[in-house]
């Protein structure tokens, strides 16, 4: 049950986007989210999927991959788009049968909504897909640097994060078992109404926070006993090196960014 | 010998608790030895190793560690002398690969990078962790991960080893490897590491120069191993098992056969039973 997520998960690989540096995929997929609102019709949103499609064509884990991470988001993207469709009041009326009026102008938001929305989820698969989830806390800890001046704990958070990303396997096995023991003394997940499926995972859930606190306390004991104890004297082990192609990835974008601003003045 | 761990009248109680765990405790370890203590479940054993690294602060008496005494104001200078591995595998590993966790003490002192890169390889070499480097705790087994700790110890370069209990959770191979590993050091590094074992485990604590009995937050006995696990009566008394050797030797007495007194090990015991038939 709990490997069909596919968003946040690593696929291991060796291609020019695997290998790019963890800032340079944050900052870019940040930074594509609000480059998509410079396009404002067709041709704009051309470039922005080809965009995205190459990029993804350059991860060499095809296409499949990541249209199968659209699939938990479907009822969220679907959700908005109606919103915009029956939300939207300019324009001509294509539809009005009692309360619910569909306009153009709803009809046009709509797309737009779906396709934005599509190629901003796309694009930051990319990065969780192609890169270390460490690394990507590696990666926040030194974009998050800056804001040490006043007073974001950041090595501490960036430590957090790193604690719980290397528990998550470790908590998940232990999540199995605890289900493989309920279920031997008759408890029955995924069975009966919604309520009843609820009810059955506490159960699991209690002796889980219960060993995760114990492990917590555990932890504290063993990180102590090695010296820790916070602070900025502390030095790093590992280090992200900025290489000519995160150069090249960011250049690439401006590029793509301009041509994109560009577009606004073709039609 | 000089000694490198004493305590002297060391009493400790947990918060809420009115029986103290540890009761007017002095002992000596030596430069260089290994001792190992044995004592039944809430004997005291493990209160008993938090103090020594100073998890723990003494409600009474002193303890002194490579003559620098236990306070809240040593304790950083304490823990750099002091190397612990517990219990559970997961639940120290604190980096999110080997190398990580091998070097996560060393950040926390401030070691410079290129220093860090030298032992963590160093560290990883001595217990044959090196082809793991990269991998992640998940894709470990309980007994590497238990490796990595000890790495993960080495790496700071302690005076004092402390395995509380690093055995507990292993099986019989990884118990028996773990042990072959602190012999191995213990021969490179001589009187440079004494170790602690905390254990319930007969063959380490067999393997140990000297073992100490913990009954019910005081020290009951000293001695070799020898002399410790040859007194059944005793050990049962004080709730610990008695080694299968012992236990074969003091029904074979039962049924008027004469028996060594010296304590044996299971094979010391086979050794002894064919040599005394055929010489018969």
């Amino acid at each position: 049950m709990f490997s069909n997520m596919i968003i946040g998960r690593y696929m291991p690989g060796d291609s020019w986007i695997h290998r790019l540096d963890a800032r340079t995929k944050l900052v870019l997929s940040i930074a594509f989210i609000f480059v998509v609102f410079f396009a404002n019709n067709v041709i704009g949103y051309a470039l922005a999927g080809a965009f995205t499609l190459l990029a993804i064509m350059m991860t060499g884990l095809g296409v499949g991959v990541f249209l199968r991470g659209l699939r938990p988001l479907v009822l969220l993207m679907l959700i908005t788009t109606l919103l915009q469709l029956f939300f939207v009041q300019t324009g001509d009326v294509l539809v009005h049968w009692a309360f619910i009026k569909i306009t153009t102008d709803g009809v046009i938001n709509s797309v737009i909504v779906f396709v934005r929305f599509m190629l901003i989820i796309m694009f930051s698969t990319i990065l969780t897909l192609t890169t270390q989830p460490l690394a990507v806390a590696d990666g926040m800890e030194s974009l998050l640097k800056p804001f040490k001046k006043f007073g974001l704990p950041v090595s501490e958070l960036a430590l957090m994060l790193s604690i719980a990303l290397r528990f998550v396997p470790t908590l998940m096995d232990e999540a199995q078992s605890i289900m493989n023991a309920q279920r031997a003394r008759g408890v029955r997940f995924n069975e009966g109404s919604l309520m009843a499926r609820i009810k059955s995972f506490v159960p699991l859930l209690i002796p889980l926070f219960v060993n995760a606190i114990k492990r917590a306390i555990e932890l504290g004991d063993a990180m102590e006993a090695r010296g820790y104890r916070g602070g900025d004297q502390r030095t790093k082990y590992r280090v992200l090196t900025w290489h000519t192609r995160d150069t090249i990835a960011i250049i690439g974008f401006v590029i793509f960014t301009v041509a994109l601003i560009a577009t606004r003045w073709i039609m | 010998m000089t000694p490198i761990i004493s305590l002297s009248h060391v009493t400790y109680a947990y918060p809420n608790s009115d029986v103290p765990a540890l009761r007017d405790l002095s002992l000596t370890i030596n430069k260089g030895e290994w001792v190992a203590i044995i004592g039944h479940n809430g004997s005291g054993k493990s209160t008993f190793a938090k103090l020594l690294n100073y998890l723990l602060a003494p409600d009474e008496g002193e303890i002194t560690v490579n003559d620098v005494v236990a306070t809240e104001e040593n304790m950083w200078t304490i823990r750099d002398m002091v190397g612990m591995v517990f219990q559970n595998p997961d639940n120290q590993f604190v980096g999110a690969t080997v190398a990580d966790d091998v070097a996560f003490g060393m950040e926390n002192r401030g070691v410079p990078r290129d220093e860090m890169i030298t032992r963590v390889d160093a560290a990883l070499e001595e217990v044959q962790m090196m082809p793991f480097a990269d991998r992640e705790p998940a894709r470990l087994s309980g007994g590497q991960k238990q490796r990595v700790a000890i790495a993960s110890v080495l790496a700071l370069q302690p005076k004092i080893l402390i395995l509380d209990e690093a055995t507990a959770m292993l099986d019989p191979t990884g118990r028996r490897e773990m042990i072959a590993l602190v012999h191995e050091l213990k021969a490179h590094m001589g009187d440079d590491l004494t170790v602690i074992s905390i254990t319930h485990d007969i063959d380490e604590a067999a393997s140990a120069d000297r073992v100490m009995v913990i009954n019910d937050g005081e020290l009951v006995e000293t001695g070799l191993p020898a002399e410790v696990f040859a007194n059944a009566d005793q050990l049962r008394r004080f709730g610990l098992a008695v080694p299968f050797a012992e236990q074969l030797k003091e029904q074979l007495r039962l049924r008027g056969i004469e028996v060594p007194n010296e304590y044996l090990t299971t094979e010391g015991l086979v050794t002894w039973l064919w040599q005394s038939i055929s010489t018969k």
